[in-house]
């Protein structure tokens, strides 16, 4: 079955597919945004601020979801002695950093009309700030061991300290009196937010993790490249 | 119309600066990583033009190395 994942095979692919995805992401994001700015009500309470919601929320999801993502793909690679899925690792690893400095900075603009300040040391956010440093310790490794096997160990350890963060920040505002509001949205019970919010919020998440896929997929290509690079010095 | 659009009872600055800084995040990033895909494509066509015949046919028969070369605008 692992075969389907050499990068040769998968290079075919990923080459030709970014002009796709970048098209998709902008008709998906001027939708999204046209929804988010324009046509979504406004809050009974919040009133507009309540916007930066449809920035703030996919952001924090998507890097909560790429972080998960590195973690089970490290450890499936080290297992079974994939590198590839280290090189997928490692190509999603930028836009889960970005994603997540995103949420930190649009919550803490969002805080302020809100909360009255731009940052507390609540779980919920700090646990989110933690999260950066475990991605930019994973750049780092690469960064550092790049031309060395024990990248693969030291990344994968990073991931899996860094993966015991992802539940606290995900039941952070339950376990504990956070300033941070509890989810609004549940899938395995009824939402409480309205459908008119639900539905803008929806696009500019699929917009978002269109935005991740495109990044990921010329990082991939990068790397590919660069392996190719090492290949022809050799020749 | 457009005022009230842009101003949002106050909060206007706050959503502007917030979506802002998000869409700048994102261009951003789209360019650096361009960039250094531009990069590592271009050191591989140049490696490519140094080989030997023997050799650039060599690398040319590995299918990973042809799509590299052929797709120069693939981004």
């Amino acid at each position: 079955m692992f075969k389907y994942f050499e990068p040769n095979k998968i290079f075919l692919i990923t080459s030709k597919a970014p002009k796709y995805v970048l098209l998709l992401f902008m008709i998906i994001l001027s939708i999204g945004l046209t929804e988010a700015l324009v046509l979504s009500p406004e809050d009974y309470k919040q009133s507009h601020s309540v916007r930066i919601m449809y920035v703030h929320v996919p952001a924090a999801w998507i890097s909560l979801g790429i972080f998960s993502s590195i973690t089970i793909l490290s450890v499936i690679g080290y297992i079974f002695k994939i590198r590839n899925f280290f090189l997928i690792s490692k190509s999603l690893a930028p836009s889960g950093l970005v994603f997540n400095v995103i949420a930190l900075v649009t919550g803490s603009i969002w805080g302020k009309p809100t909360w009255g300040k731009w940052w507390a040391w609540d779980a919920r956010i700090t646990s989110m700030l933690i999260l950066v440093f475990f991605y930019i310790m994973y750049l780092v490794a690469w960064r550092i061991y790049e031309n060395n096997d024990k990248v693969f160990k030291i990344t994968l350890i990073i991931t899996i300290l860094g993966i015991v963060n992802v539940p606290i920040i995900k039941y952070s505002v339950d376990w504990w009196n956070t300033l941070h509001q509890p989810a609004s949205i549940n899938i395995l019970s009824k939402s409480s937010i309205h459908v008119s919010m639900l539905f803008p919020l929806l696009i500019m998440t699929a917009a978002f993790a269109l935005f991740s896929l495109l990044i990921f997929l010329m990082k991939y290509n990068t790397e590919l490249i660069k392996i190719k690079n090492k290949g022809l010095d050799r020749l | 119309m457009i005022n009230e659009a842009l101003l949002m009872n106050g909060y206007g600055l706050y959503v502007w600066s917030a979506f802002g800084f998000t869409l700048v995040s994102f261009a951003s990033l789209y360019i650096i990583t361009k960039i250094q895909y531009t990069k590592e494509k271009n050191k591989f066509i140049s490696k490519f033009g140094t080989l030997n015949s023997e050799r650039a046919a060599f690398a040319k028969s590995q299918s990973i190395n042809k799509e590299i070369l052929s797709n120069t605008s693939s981004i």
